[in-house]
């Protein structure tokens, strides 16, 4: 379960104010918002990569406002995947395994299901360098997983990819879902992308979050063309701003 | 109404103008100073024999001051790179108040003129201190001598007096800095440090701090972030730190003047052998000397490129 409270972040001079939300445990919340918005900004408070001046951000009911980024136990999937190119993508999937000082053993079957789980056994002897945007998510996806987090943030995973790759990503993010039960906040400006995966749709305007039910389409505060706006805008600018 | 139509006959009858006085003067600017520098390396590579540089080199002044360049550059790169790498980390990483003043200081020794950071050093180490009894008294007895009270002589020291009697203390042999090898290599330090720092800044801004935060995230403590992941991916920027803190010190003078002095056999490194040669009107002595350090900054030249380091490089 994530539950975030009257949370209030400074960065730079872009400001989020009293921003409260709450996913369950075990649903997959899609949580969108145009460029620029604070989304990525939430996402990282919530992983505690951010200072947070007020509020507070509790994981599976424990209070995790101050405690550090390791001990949150949150699997965090950055935008483009930010992989360690000086390590194989083996080395990659095991890192926070080695950290955790597991044996050689339970290491090795975890990257192998891991790998299969994702379909990325054929490259786990290669290097970062020269994957492909999915392939590259993929790893980014199953490093986060390894370690088991009950919880999963995603920095608007698809938002690289082509078409075809978006589509299998989708599927991919639904059985990742299926299998492991993990608590999912994924982030997005994609519209089709929070219809197919999300069973908790949280939507960002100005600085303040609301839910929306079930299928409704109905975006408080939002009229179409803004939307329509978000979704083709390319990302970069809001990049910048949230770092 | 009437402006239009002129715009018009003139755009009718317009001619774009050649190309060539443009890349005419920039490519005669760029020749000539690329000649100049090819000029005046191969003037001096073909001024002496192979014998005299070979006669050169037998000279056991000159191999000293080989083997001293050497044996300094080394020790002063790798002190940059210890001293460069967690400064430039912090710099790049984190805001604090004042690092806009720490950033101003960090490049003091980059403007400010070599001979002067070289008499700031010697100054530095002759700053009088208050005489303490107690080391005195082991300095005494260490050395075997009746304790007499240095008071009665002198009430002050210099700093570089407490660091004989230190040495003398802890090693058993009193080794002093000014006209003393460390000063060579202290002197050879400041400067090439600084050179060091901003390349290593550079290198971890580059990096970005991406990288650590998802390591954070995957359950690293801020020091297993660092040499786990930022660290490896920075061994370009340590390869460029230390060939360039290397080339600084190998060429340092100034300072080395100053603050060690130009005694043969002891404080000698190849540019005081180039400057002491020429003193004496040794030509062929000093051609030589700087061949070597020519060589070696053709070496390091080549290093860089190999690595892909001299466009991103701050130097």
């Amino acid at each position: 379960m994530i539950s975030v409270k009257n949370l209030c972040v400074q960065v730079g001079e872009f400001r989020l104010k009293d921003v409260s939300f709450e996913v369950p445990g075990g649903h997959y919340a899609v949580l969108m918002g145009k460029t620029g918005s604070g989304k990525t900004t939430i996402l990282e408070t919530i992983c505690g990569l951010k200072k947070i001046q007020s509020g507070t951000v509790s994981l599976n009911g424990r209070p995790m406002t101050h405690a550090s980024p390791a001990e949150r136990e949150i699997g965090y999937v950055p935008q483009d995947g930010v992989l360690f190119h000086t390590m194989t993508v083996r080395d990659n999937l095991s890192f926070a395994l080695e950290l955790r000082k597991w044996n050689q053993r339970e290491i090795n079957s975890r990257v192998e299901e891991l790998a299969e789980l994702l379909g990325i056994s054929a490259l786990l002897n290669r290097t970062p360098f020269g994957l492909s945007g999915g392939e590259t998510q993929r790893v980014s996806l199953g490093r986060a997983l390894a370690a088991k987090p009950s919880i999963l943030c995603l920095d608007e995973p698809l938002s690289a990819l082509d078409e075809d790759t978006r589509g299998e990503m989708c599927a991919l993010l639904e059985e990742v879902q299926r299998v492991t039960g993990v608590t999912t906040l994924h982030i997005t400006h994609n519209a089709s992308e929070s219809e197919r995966l999300g069973d908790i749709k949280l939507v960002i305007v100005e600085g303040a979050v609301h839910s929306l039910s079930g299928k409704s389409t109905e975006i408080p505060g939002v009229t179409p063309d803004d939307r329509q706006a978000a979704e083709t805008k390319t990302d970069t600018s809001e990049r910048m701003k949230a770092q | 109404m009437i402006e239009p139509t002129v715009n018009e006959q003139k755009t009718g009858g317009f001619k774009p103008r050649s190309d060539l006085p443009f890349y005419t003067i920039f490519i005669s600017i760029s020749a000539i100073y690329v000649f100049l520098i090819v000029a005046m390396l191969s003037a001096e590579t073909t001024y002496t024999t192979p014998d005299h540089i070979w006669n050169a080199f037998s000279k056991p002044e000159i191999r000293y001051a080989i083997w001293l360049s050497l044996v300094s550059c080394a020790i002063t790169t790798v002190l940059s790179l210890w001293v460069s790498v967690p400064i430039g980390y912090l710099m790049s990483r984190h805001e604090f108040p004042g690092k806009t003043l720490i950033d101003a200081i960090l490049d003091i020794p980059i403007v400010l003129p070599p001979l002067v950071i070289g008499l700031c050093l010697l100054i530095l180490f002759q700053v009088e201190v208050p005489q303490i009894e107690w080391l005195n008294r082991m300095v005494a007895e260490k050395s075997g001598v009746e304790y007499v009270p240095a008071t009665l002589v002198s009430q002050t020291q210099s700093v570089d007096d407490v660091i004989r009697k230190v040495t003398k203390v802890t090693f058993g042999k009193s080794i002093g800095v000014t006209y003393e090898i460390p000063s060579v290599i202290l002197a050879q330090f400041m400067v090439a440090c600084a050179f060091a720092v901003r390349t290593m800044r550079v290198t971890f801004d580059q990096i970005g701090p991406r990288y650590e935060q998802v390591a954070l995230t995957l359950g690293c403590n801020r020091g297993q972030a660092f040499w786990r992941v930022v660290f490896p991916q920075a061994y370009r920027g340590l390869l460029a730190a230390g060939t360039l803190a290397w080339a600084r010190s190998l060429g340092e003078f100034g300072p080395i003047l100053v603050f060690s002095g130009a005694t043969r056999m002891k404080t000698e490194v190849l540019p005081t052998t180039v400057f002491l040669e020429l003193t004496v009107g040794n030509i062929e002595g000093a051609v030589a000397a700087s061949l070597i350090m020519v060589v070696s900054a053709l070496i390091v030249l080549v290093i860089a490129r190999m690595f892909g380091l001299t466009r991103g490089a701050a130097i």
